[in-house]
């Protein structure tokens, strides 16, 4: 398989486009940890 | 210079318009889930959660969660900087060829950087939501797995996995730690409860994938001193870990729920490691004992552990 392969760049984008979606997800997860270990170290409960 | 580095890059873009080089893909995220060693990481969040729940005071639920995926990302870090590591080793042995690196799914560069990157984070994010003092030993732990173990001690010596397992012996002292601030004598006792089931644990496992071993040029106990001195090591590191499991109990830190469950559990171990030193094979297909103790070996730790859980909650 090479860069020029068209199957190649269809796997690429397919793993690019996989690693988004997981990316995006962890990034909202770790918004809402954020959020919540804020609140709790301002709160003190 | 600038008109140099602008023919540079149009060298660059002719050479891989031009030339056809096998191109290499990007990691898949399952490879790098693979990384972190997932069967393994589970026992460690296990051993770490107990740490944190058996801890006095109560932890809030963000906080705790927090501070367990924190462990559980420090494993996967240490996993995956160990991988990066050791993917020669890896590629000469039937029972890890298969993971991303050895298999060629994924470049050193990239488990590289996801093992320091997944380092910093999770002891970042440890320090911040719960103590610099969990963040610390958590560093330590990786630090230790990654410096000590896999890059000093794996390929040098056959007590590799006895000072090695240390490492693996943290996580109970890190929930502990992030629940209160400080470490006291019962996460100390289960740090060398797991830092003594280690060998155990490990050369039960090497006995019978000791060829495995030899190939890749590991200095495995069994490799270098046989199996005969493996099982009486087997059965000496078992003694000491029974009585570590047990001394909770007789220390008041532990009540008898966990006592007589330690106890039973340790009287399994030891009669399973009897059976061990008395086989004679030297081969695989003969060592019914020594995979019987190795999978007992990782109930015997979830067990000890979930019973001390338990008894500290009927305590309560």
């Amino acid at each position: 398989m090479t860069s020029e392969d068209p199957q190649h760049l269809v796997e690429v984008r397919r793993r690019q486009r996989s690693r988004a979606i997981i990316m995006a997800l962890l990034l909202g997860a770790f918004v809402a940890l954020i959020y919540g270990i804020t609140i709790v170290r301002m709160t003190g409960k | 210079m600038a008109k140099r580095r602008i023919e540079g890059r149009c060298d660059r873009t002719y050479m891989t318009t031009v030339t056809a080089t096998p191109a290499a893909l990007p990691a898949d995220w399952r490879d790098l889930l693979a990384l972190t060693k997932p069967r393994v990481m589970s026992l460690v969040v296990f051993t770490g959660l107990c740490g944190l729940l058996v801890a006095p005071g109560q932890v809030n639920p963000i906080i705790g969660f927090t501070a367990i995926l924190c462990i559980a990302l420090g494993a996967g870090a240490a996993a995956a900087l160990n991988m990066w590591y050791e993917a020669d080793l890896d590629a000469k042995m039937k029972r890890t060829a298969s993971r991303p690196l050895p298999a060629g799914r994924m470049d050193r560069q990239t488990a590289l950087h996801f093992g320091v990157g997944l380092s910093f984070f999770s002891v970042l994010l440890l320090g911040l939501a719960s103590n610099w003092f969990a963040a610390a030993i958590l560093a330590a732990s990786i630090l230790f797995y990654v410096v000590i173990y896999t890059i000093w001690l794996k390929r040098r010596t056959p007590q590799n996995i006895v000072i090695g397992g240390a490492a693996g012996a943290f996580p109970p002292v890190i929930g502990w730690a992030a629940a209160t601030g400080d470490a006291t004598l019962l996460p100390i006792l289960l740090f060398v409860l797991i830092f003594l089931w280690t060998p155990p644990h490990f050369w039960a496992l090497s006995l019978f994938v000791r060829s495995d071993y030899a190939a890749a040029g590991v200095p495995m106990l069994p490799v270098v001193s046989g199996p005969k001195v493996t099982r009486q090591q087997i059965a000496i590191y078992t003694l000491p870990m029974a009585a570590a499991a047990i001394a909770p109990w007789p220390l008041g830190l532990a009540g008898a729920v966990y006592g007589v469950a330690a106890s039973l559990l340790s009287l399994v171990f030891v009669v399973l490691a009897g059976q061990v030193l008395a086989n004679r094979a030297t081969e695989p297909e003969g060592m019914k004992p020594e995979k019987r103790l190795f999978g007992y070996s990782i109930l015997y730790l979830f067990a000890v552990f979930g019973a001390l859980v338990l008894d500290q909650w009927i305590l309560k």
